[in-house]
């Protein structure tokens, strides 16, 4: 264990991958909430055109994801805006692009740029191969993103709730549309760097879904997601790094796998626990 | 009626894509009115009532709030929308959705706050929510997700109410208890309440007047006044027939008409 918190890979994975999990399980809540989790995975593989774009332009892997994402989400605001029933066709359509897109670069990266590696990175997560200097930009976006979900927590509630409820007290339903899609796009773009564009939905998704089966209010249901995002990466960091030669052979287990299967356990796990707690408030009710 | 009126809906026209969803619509509501907004599918109902909450932009007329344009009125109207499709899965309780209507357009995380707990549980009570106020908004009947979303349209304490067919998807005794409910917080509260729906009858016992549309054309005045034969004929341009059963009222297409009754 000491060998573990010594070691500056897993220092910098720790630091990076909490931020990052925090971020995805206070964005995932909303996304599940307002039913957009395919847009969150649509993002993740528009992303990954970036992502693996990075490597021909020489830009860091961060900033491909990111920008790429961002221009995603711009492109499914204005396609799906025209009609709201829309949404899902045209992010669908956007969908098998990206990863058209993707395979060629990624076939282009091992080509020309010599960087065998870049499926891997681009698809499944770099943690262990961070570059520190990323770490100052995963920090700013973290914020930015934070800052649009606190500023905006009531309008996107309210929204999802209501768009005509919304529009009534004079709420910009578009403005909160797109708002909501930049941070969704952010904290998908960051999970891709860490667990990667395939897997990134997975810290999106999974630590909101169980943290909604266990509790009736918002406010706790981000906080229980932070919790267990956080802990799954932090645990999938650990079981990564103690697994080397569990298999034999001088390899660890993929991170991104381990974070992953933990998140997802952890999912399985509230299904357990919410029967008990009907159980007992039934019972605090009859009595 | 010296009194300014609650509302003041004058000559408004709607068309979309060429089409005509309302014409020449007028009327007028008083302080604290029941009016029912009656009329088939299709008639124009959740148009007129999108241009009253200015959502719906109009090729002719005005609407005004007692005496002032809308969107400066924020505030002035409460709303109950149709349809609000709320997920048994959303993390929402019921005092959540009606804390939603007092500060829901504000920016920030709310605080805890002793006076909005207290405004929020008045609410609760006075629609009859109390025993729900902490259960999940979507696992709730329709009946009680009406009363919530009613609490949630009265809390920023409007003087105009307004329901779109509040009373569909409830069976008769939740439809009764609602159309009771909103008479008496109306009442209590002289809140104006402006309420549409296609049956006109569980509204007979509070309807101070009624607006009855067909084929995006009103007739404006109290049910007696509206709902005959000779009203109606004109409204709809071929032949009604009203009949009045034990207090009840059918309205139903003349036997002249081949091509029937258009629901």
């Amino acid at each position: 264990m000491s060998v573990f918190f010594a070691s500056g890979l897993v220092q910098l994975a720790l630091l990076v991958g909490t931020l990052v999990a925090a971020v995805a399980a206070l964005v995932g809540v909303f996304t599940v909430l307002r039913r957009q989790s395919f847009a969150g995975h649509a993002l993740a593989d528009l992303g990954a055109v970036g992502g693996s774009a990075a490597f021909l332009l020489g830009i860091p892997q961060l900033v491909g994801f990111v920008g790429a994402g961002i221009l995603a989400a711009g492109v499914m605001e204005v396609v799906g805006i025209k009609r709201v029933q829309g949404r899902d066709v045209a992010t669908g359509i956007v969908f098998g692009l990206g990863l058209g897109l993707t395979a060629l670069f990624l076939y282009l990266d091992t080509q020309h740029a010599g960087t065998s590696n870049a499926a891997i990175s681009v698809l499944f997560g770099s943690l262990f191969a961070i570059d520190a200097g990323v770490v100052p930009l995963v920090a700013a976006l973290s914020v930015v993103v934070c800052l649009i979900v606190v500023v905006f927590y009531r309008w996107f509630l309210l929204e999802s709730l209501s768009q005509d409820l919304a529009a009534v007290r004079h709420i910009p339903v578009r403005l909160t549309g797109i708002l909501f899609l930049v941070a969704l796009a952010l904290a998908v773009e960051l999970s891709a760097l860490t667990i990667g564009a395939v897997l990134s939905t997975a810290l999106l998704i999974a630590p909101a879904a169980a943290a909604l089966r266990l509790t009736r209010r918002v406010g706790f249901a981000i906080l229980i997601a932070i919790g267990i995002g956080v802990g799954s990466t932090w645990l999938g960091i650990l079981i990564s790094f103690e697994s080397y030669g569990w298999l034999g052979g001088a390899h660890s287990w993929p991170v991104s796998f381990c974070i992953v299967i933990v998140a997802f356990a952890a999912y399985l796990l509230s299904g357990i626990a919410v029967p008990v707690r009907a159980r007992r408030s039934r019972v605090a009710h009859v009595l | 009626m010296t009194e300014t009126p609650v509302l003041e809906v004058n000559g408004v026209g709607v068309a979309l894509s060429g089409r005509t969803i309302l014409h020449d619509v007028t009327f007028e509501i008083a302080a604290g009115e029941f009016v029912g907004l009656i009329g088939s599918n299709g008639a124009g109902k959740t148009t007129l009532l999108r241009v009253i909450l200015g959502l719906q932009p109009t090729t002719a007329g005005t609407v005004r709030f007692g005496g002032v344009r809308p969107g400066r009125g924020a505030g002035v109207i409460g709303y109950v929308p149709q349809k609000v499709a709320l997920d048994p899965d959303l993390p929402l309780r019921a005092r959540d959705v009606v804390a939603l209507g007092l500060d829901g357009q504000k920016l920030g995380i709310p605080l805890p706050s002793a006076r909005r707990r207290a405004l929020v549980d008045e609410l609760l009570s006075s629609v009859g929510a109390s025993d729900f106020a902490d259960a999940r908004v979507g696992q709730l009947s329709g009946g009680q997700q009406q009363r919530v979303l009613i609490a949630h349209a009265l809390i920023s304490q409007p003087r105009l109410l307004l329901l779109d067919e509040p009373l569909a998807n409830l069976d008769i005794r939740s439809e009764q208890e609602i159309v009771e409910l909103l008479a008496r917080v109306g009442r209590e509260r002289g809140v104006a309440v402006l309420l549409s729906a296609h049956d006109l009858n569980p509204l007979l016992p509070v309807m101070d007047r009624i607006v009855y549309l067909a084929d995006g054309r009103a007739a404006a005045g109290t049910t007696d006044e509206i709902v005959q034969s000779s009203v109606l004929t004109g409204l709809y341009g071929r032949r009604v027939d009203v009949l009045r059963i034990d207090g009840r009222v059918l309205v139903v297409a003349g036997p002249n008409d081949a091509h029937g009754h258009d629901e």
